[in-house]
């Protein structure tokens, strides 16, 4: 009998660290590029191999382009992205004063589309705001990453942890299970990496193109078979952030690529 | 479109040298279908041609199998200085074009 208890509470104690297991050291943080195999890295690291760049060269392009019924390129307002937008990037998704709630860097190109170019918005996705905020991102590269020192934005990372630890979908499954508990393991033969947005958009081979961190959060999503969240929601902007903030101090890698 | 292209600047006459080429384009293979169910058209790059001043060096077939923003390697010796043209065809009178010059000591 004793005995029994003594194997159930070592059972019970064996479970109680993956139970706690979650949050990963800081200096344990691990880019994506560091799951990746030997070509996949050479092909980041090569900016003449990399196809993330064919988009940085066409955001440049746009970024000089005049648009809108204010006929003005954000060049206009900006300069050169070279100086005007380093580091910009790395302290994403921020606070919007107007909105009072955090924005992407996708929405901040949108809004200022909408109030200075007086242009459309570029809808999610599509080529032009990925090769815009790709080619914003880019003068980021090598810049650690600031996301949430804003003391503004304190409640939306909390909520994007409680996303992130939330189960959800068939496989009750919460990112937590996966990126933080069981990285470096397998799923389906592809490497579990650590969730660090280190690198966005970025070029995933899968995709064939360059996708943004909204889109690969809700294939995740989808994957466990759940709902994912529209483009923009409120909810995905908050794990973009929470996800960004988690990796503080990482430097950027725009555009990566990933398998 | 955008095209990337790596050529050494500056060789030693008779250097093996490599070309890297990495050009836009969706490569659509003309298998897919829509969620509606209407097939999604071909749309891909047919063939590949680099002249180096003036003369095909090098010359590429590709197939709807091909990724997406196709990357192409290959070498060449160099033997005078001069320009390398670059030349991608395809589908729906797809044309594109881009350059890159070398001198050679």
């Amino acid at each position: 009998m004793i005995l029994w208890r003594a194997i159930a509470a070592a059972i019970l104690f064996a479970g109680i660290p993956a139970l706690l297991a979650g949050e990963i050291p800081p200096d344990a943080r691990r880019s994506g590029y560091s799951f990746m195999g030997p070509d996949t890295r050479a092909m980041q690291d090569d900016d003449t191999s990399n196809p993330g760049m064919l988009f940085v060269l066409d955001g440049e392009t746009l970024w000089r382009k005049k648009t809108g019924s204010a006929d003005k390129s954000c060049a206009d307002c900006h300069g050169d992205a070279r100086s005007s937008m380093k580091g910009v990037a790395a302290r994403y998704p921020a606070f919007d004063k107007a909105l009072a709630r955090p924005v992407t860097l996708d929405q901040r190109i949108n809004l200022c589309r909408t109030n200075h170019q007086q242009a459309t918005p570029l809808p999610y996705e599509s080529r032009d705001i990925l090769t815009l905020s790709a080619f914003v991102a880019h003068q980021s590269r090598g810049i650690a990453i600031t996301a949430g020192e804003d003391p503004r934005l304190a409640p939306f990372v909390e909520q994007g942890r409680k996303l992130y630890l939330q189960r959800e979908g068939q496989l009750n499954l919460a990112c937590t299970n996966c990126h933080d508990d069981n990285f470096d393991k397998r799923l389906a033969g592809s490497p579990i990496t650590q969730a660090q947005p280190t690198g966005y958009p970025l070029y995933r081979l899968e995709w064939q193109t360059l996708g943004s961190l909204e889109r690969r959060l809700r294939s995740c999503m989808t994957g466990v078979r759940a709902q994912a969240y529209e483009y923009g929601a409120p909810e995905l902007v908050a794990l973009e952030l929470y996800l960004m903030s988690r990796a503080r101090g990482m430097p950027m890698e725009t555009p990566a690529i990933r398998p | 479109m955008a095209a990337l292209i790596n050529v050494p600047a500056k060789a030693k006459r008779g250097d093996i040298i490599e070309i890297r080429t990495l050009t836009s384009h969706i490569m659509e293979t003309g298998f897919r279908h829509t969620v509606e169910g209407a097939l999604v058209p071909r749309d891909i790059i047919t063939s590949f041609t680099c002249r180096y001043n003036g003369t095909e060096i090098f010359r590429a077939d590709l197939f709807p199998a091909i990724a997406a923003n196709p990357y192409l390697s290959f070498f060449t010796i160099a033997k005078e200085s001069g320009k390398f043209e670059f030349e991608w065809t395809g589908d729906n009178g797809y044309s594109t074009t881009a350059s890159a010059s070398i001198t050679v000591e």
